[in-house]
């Protein structure tokens, strides 16, 4: 790894001590795609404007290439930022509001003419030109948003939840267009999202946040196998990991996690664990069998082609010593005792779900 | 077509009437009969004791562009529209720049810039009568401090029409201001972080971003201050009463003189057709031209 292109020290930036972030960290190899990911309100987006300018942190300090810009203006910082709500100008062209930053920059004419059809080619916008951002389509926005990051030359971009205004449909192939701009640019790129599912599919480097603080931040395979923490490994992966007592699987951790694929299915007799059947949900190739034990969370068993289970059927599984991720108690904070089996993970949304802590509380109530 | 069909057409046709019916009946009672009324009145001559009002076509208009009072009073309307329309306008929008912005106590701020909006015009009018009056008045309080002479600002030919622009102007800005303050807070913030990322200046953003997202307003607020500059005229009656020798005196507080003081209704007929005609073409060019050139969210 190259020294690093972007670096954050220690970075405060709260809100009468409260929200924000708490004392951040990081660093950003240049052309990497560095994801920061949590739930709402961690963080993330208040990280990204601190980096981008438009928000001063209280502690701390920010360089790019190797220069400290904590106090430098956004426009200094030499990098570019994509809005969640697009920010384009309503009353101007797709033109001008790709070409904004050159006219301000007093670029000239013929400069302005060719970044702009290289822009437009490279985000499929020709012949849209002179049409107004309120007859765009949402994802025809967003990729004149792109196109107007793009068009600035610089070698760092933001993006702040770029996708998360468009449908599903739309989400992947603007996905796809945001990861093919990079690579061919060799943009340095930090995307704020709060869908795993992006961050894993885009990134080389996943920051995970939650309330200010970084939980954990690796290659999005070392987040997925290797969860440092139960949130991390509730948080990644869908389904998410599921989580067991300790004492359940006769072991000293607090908690037990293991990937629902990783998990097999044994006889009653000699199983790990034996848990009921609670609902199937066939998704094509295979069948999603969702399970039920009092000391456990998130179980499951994957079964190929279609099956049908009586709710409540006793299933014995199997969960391979090399694949358990051991989770010491965290120091005193929780209850290690807590009732898992009361915790409904069906009802939670599969895709941008909710921090498990507030899971947590409603479990107490 | 069914029959039922047909019912249902009538019944819309119906609703439709009904509910345009309180809107039709009023603007017709008090909008578009006086209008036409006014028109036919100013056709006819003054009745007097002994002759009786008869038809004479357009004398009341010749009449009228052979008054040199009527071009005096015309091009002082002109004059105060030309004053007080761009400055009120533009000091609105420099009080909501200010007032939007994120500063200390800027609700007390916005409060003390309507204020004047909420004050009758007479009000105002007197408050003014106190700041003007010669000798006592606040102005010249002040003047003498700095050891300027006595200044009789509303008694003066040269100076009334400007003083009483200056009450007008005090009066309508903080009115415009409003306008701009929620047209203001329409223009999403992001805006301006985006505007700010790409290295736009304070001026930049405000001349390429948003003054155009406010033309719908500017536009809105045109059209109001050009028919409040003819129709604006109480404070006339507490300051000047139009003098001294006309030189303050305005379009409509001459269509009163001549209606109520000189008994004069025809003609008071012909000037308000005038006024009429011009307004609506002013009002026709400006929505016309700028409208093209605006854009609307």
């Amino acid at each position: 790894m190259s020294d690093p292109f972007v670096e954050l020290r220690e970075i405060r930036r709260q809100w009468d001590g409260k929200g924000g972030v708490r004392g951040v960290s990081l660093s950003v190899p240049r052309g990497a795609f560095v994801s920061i990911l949590g739930p709402s309100g961690c963080g993330k987006s208040t990280l990204l404007r601190l980096l981008a300018g438009l928000e001063v942190p209280q502690s701390g300090q920010i360089l790019i290439g190797g220069q400290d810009v904590t106090h430098a203006a956004p426009a200094a910082r030499g990098l570019s930022m994509v809005f969640q709500s697009y920010a384009l100008f309503p009353h101007l062209s797709v033109r001008e509001n790709i070409l904004f930053g050159m006219k301000v920059r007093r670029a000239s004419r013929a400069a302005q003419a060719e970044k702009l059809a290289e822009a437009v080619a490279m985000t499929g916008l020709e012949g849209l030109e002179d049409r107004k951002p309120g007859a765009l389509s949402g994802g025809q926005r967003q990729r004149v948003a792109l196109a107007r990051a793009v068009v600035a030359g610089h070698p760092l971009c933001l993006m702040d939840e770029p996708l998360s205004n468009l449908d599903a449909k739309l989400r992947h192939s603007v996905r796809r267009d945001i990861k093919t701009l990079q690579r061919r640019l060799g943009l340095t790129v930090v995307y704020v999202t709060h869908d795993q599912s992006e961050a894993m599919s885009l990134s080389d480097h996943v920051v995970l946040m939650k309330d200010g603080a970084v939980q954990q931040q690796g290659a999005p395979e070392d987040l997925y196998t290797r969860p440092a923490t139960p949130f991390v490994a509730e948080f990644i992966g869908d389904p998410p990991m599921a989580l067991v007592e300790g004492a359940a699987l006769g072991q000293g951790a607090a908690q037990i996690g293991i990937r629902v694929e990783k998990i097999e299915r044994a006889h009653v007799d000699d199983a790990d664990l034996v848990a009921q059947v609670e609902a199937c949900e066939f998704l094509g190739g295979e069948t999603r069998v969702l399970l039920g034990h009092p000391r456990a969370r998130g179980l499951g068993l994957i079964l190929t082609g279609r099956r049908e289970l009586a709710e409540g059927t006793a299933m014995g599984l199997a969960l391979p010593d090399e694949h358990r991720v051991l989770f010491p108690a965290p120091g005193g904070q929780k209850d290690p005792q807590q009732n898992y089996g009361a915790t409904d993970r069906q009802t939670a949304p599969r895709d941008g779900r909710k921090a498990p802590s507030q899971q947590t509380e409603e479990v107490s109530r | 077509m069914t029959d039922a069909f047909r019912i249902a057409t009538r019944r819309r046709a119906i609703h439709g009437w009904l509910l345009l019916s309180p809107a039709l009946v009023m603007l017709s009672t008090f909008a578009f009969y006086p209008s036409v009324a006014t028109l036919w009145a100013s056709f006819f001559s003054r009745e007097t004791r002994r002759r009786p009002s008869e038809f004479i076509g357009l004398n009341n208009y010749r009449f009228l562009f052979e008054d040199p009072t009527f071009w005096k009073v015309a091009g002082n309307n002109l004059l105060y529209a030309g004053v007080t329309i761009p400055i009120s306008i533009a000091l609105a929008l420099v009080m909501a720049l200010w007032a939007n912005s994120k500063i200390p106590g800027k609700s007390f701020l916005r409060t003390a810039y309507f204020t004047p909006t909420v004050l009758p015009m007479i009000a105002a009018g007197n408050l003014w009568l106190f700041f003007y009056t010669p000798d006592i008045g606040v102005l010249d309080q002040l003047f003498g401090l700095v050891g300027l002479g006595s200044m009789n600002w509303l008694g003066r030919p040269e100076t009334s029409l400007w003083a009483i622009c200056i009450v007008t102007i005090w009066k309508e800005s903080g009115f415009f201001m409003i306008f701009y303050l929620a047209a203001l807070q329409t223009i999403p913030p992001e805006l301006k972080e985006a505007a700010d990322i790409e290295g736009a200046s304070r001026w930049t953003y405000t001349r390429r971003i948003v003054l155009p997202l406010l033309m719908p307003t500017t536009l809105f607020i045109l059209v109001n201050a050009l028919i409040n500059s003819v129709k604006l005229i109480d404070h006339l009656f507490i300051l000047t009463k139009g003098g001294p020798s006309d030189s303050s005196k305005l379009i409509l507080y001459y269509i009163w003189e001549l209606s109520f003081a000189f008994f004069d209704s025809p003609m008071a007929a012909a000037t308000t057709v005038l006024v009429l005609a011009v307004l609506g073409i002013v009002a026709a060019l400006q929505f016309g031209l700028l409208d093209r050139r605006t854009h609307y969210q």
